[in-house]
């Protein structure tokens, strides 16, 4: 719905404005003139309406809204029969490119995104960063005000654009999941629907439905990644009890990757979700996993995945090679490379080594799963 | 809306390129100025050239060299007329320093 409005008014502020005025009309109405045939289309309508009024009581602004000298129907006197959902277009895309335009600050392409295509409230989004309720609402203004005064414009970007403008968008999305996987579950959840619409509006995007079924099949183990009563243990893939994983949403994140490979996806995330994929077979396919971080590590020229990579090899049966490719990485201050060391000593007998790597990653670590995760590994040795 | 596409870049990068590079660069430009969005567009003397004026006190205070030190200093910049930012953005990437390591800042000019 806001959508819809931002794309007729183009601004934010009003569409907000306008989706309220008709929410407290319906809420007026509708308990006693029951609910119109299609309530969506009826707010949406009634909304636009209001603006329109809005917008002619206060005629120096008329020239700034596009649209505008088309006049519609009076105030609520349409025909409710007449309207239909698909006479409202779907300018979610639109709103989706918007939000996420590479000339806003990062926190503030997560924030609007989270506000206008998620519908959370300001404190809601607030809360899930942990910064005040202030804080976000100058962190959306901002962004606002940056749109409207720089002309940042509501459309979908043109071909020679829209290649960087979706991955734009795709960071955007994927930043909002980590988010939430880190233990906040709701952002999570979130991140999801909004891959799916995303994946939905741009059906020939491959890297769309890579970044969907890679956010559903981590999101389908998040019940057993954690242990103990508050979820203060960190489970490792190989060790987590399969029985908490959600099968269903694993199968139906396999059929979005399989889609967007049929699409001739071979970007990022849809190695990603494939690896992903792998890793949640019933005997892991270890050769074919390290093969797949290597093209990872092509496409990227990442450390972390070259890291990844050296792990799956050592799943594989070969931890003396994958020490020797850890040992190549320059990631002294990354605790994940300093775990890896210290199984793969571990698994070559090399106690004493192990024990130094595993201190040094017990120094990096910030959380208490972590923490608690090498102390136990420590005390293993 | 208008914009600003201020370009900051190396001083002297053109001269140190091949000549069929420099001949490109300088097409690139002509190009740009040709293009009827652009509104106006200047290109500065070299930062040499630059005195810092302020006053304090009511006194006139001149220093020599452009205001700040940076690496890449501003040789130049266009006036664009343009509907959206996306537009404009569109262009700024076709100004040549960008390929050279200058950085072109986009602003919107304040409607008057």
């Amino acid at each position: 719905m806001l959508a819809s409005l931002v794309g007729f008014l183009g601004d934010f502020d009003k569409a907000e404005d306008a989706a309220q005025e008709a929410f407290a009309i319906a809420a007026e109405r509708w308990p006693a003139s029951g609910l119109p045939p299609n309530p969506g289309a009826w707010l949406v309508t009634t909304a636009r309406n209001r603006a329109i009024d809005r917008i002619r009581r206060e005629r120096t602004l008329a020239g700034k809204i596009h649209l505008l000298p088309a006049p519609e129907a009076v105030m609520d006197e349409f025909d409710d029969s007449a309207i239909d959902d698909s006479a409202i277009k779907d300018e979610r895309l639109e709103l989706i490119f918007t939000c996420c335009h590479p000339a806003l600050p990062l926190d503030g392409q997560v924030a609007l995104t989270l506000r206008a295509l998620g519908g959370l409230e300001t404190a809601e989004i607030a809360r899930a960063f942990l910064v005040s309720e202030e804080t976000m609402k100058r962190r959306l203004t901002r962004a606002k005000t940056k749109i409207k005064a720089t002309g940042i414009p509501f459309a979908v970007p043109g071909a020679h654009l829209l290649p960087d403008r979706v991955d734009a968008v795709l960071a955007v999305i994927y930043l909002i999941f980590n988010e939430g996987y880190s233990g906040r579950v709701d952002l999570a959840a979130e991140a999801i629907s909004l891959g799916r619409v995303l994946a939905m509006l741009m059906p020939d995007q491959p890297e769309a439905h890579g970044l969907l079924a890679l956010m559903m099949i981590h999101h389908a183990r998040r019940r057993a990644r954690f242990s103990g009563q508050d979820g203060e243990d960190l489970v490792l893939l190989e060790d987590q009890d399969r029985s908490l994983w959600d099968m269903p949403q694993i199968a139906a994140g396999r059929a979005v990757l399989d889609r967007a490979i049929a699409l001739g996806g071979r970007g990022a995330y849809v190695i990603q979700a494939a690896i992903a994929s792998l890793q949640t077979a019933e005997a892991v396919d270890w050769p074919q996993v390290a093969e797949l971080y290597r093209r990872l590590a092509d496409l990227t020229g990442s450390a972390v995945v070259e890291l990844n990579r050296a792990a799956a090899l050592a799943q594989a049966g070969d931890p003396a090679a994958a020490l020797r490719a850890v040992d190549r990485l320059d990631l002294d201050g990354y605790l994940y490379f300093h775990s890896t060391r210290g199984e793969l000593l571990r698994r070559l007998g090399r106690d004493a080594e192990a024990r130094t790597a595993y201190g040094r990653a017990l120094e990096l670590a910030t959380t208490t799963p972590e923490r608690r995760f090498l102390t136990r590994r420590l005390d293993q040795l | 809306m208008q914009y600003a596409l201020m370009i900051y870049a190396e001083p002297g990068y053109a001269e140190t390129l091949p000549q069929a590079e420099r001949e490109a660069v300088l097409a690139e430009f002509a190009e740009l100025l040709d293009d009827p969005r652009c509104v106006a567009s200047a290109q500065l003397q070299p930062a040499e050239t630059a005195t810092c004026v302020r006053v304090a006190g009511g006194r006139t205070l001149m220093t020599d060299g452009p205001f700040a030190d940076t690496k890449e200093v501003l040789g130049g910049l266009f006036l664009l007329e343009a509907a959206n930012l996306d537009e404009v953005l569109e262009v700024a990437a076709r100004v040549p320093a960008t390929r050279f390591g200058g950085v072109v800042e986009v602003r919107p000019v304040v409607a008057r």
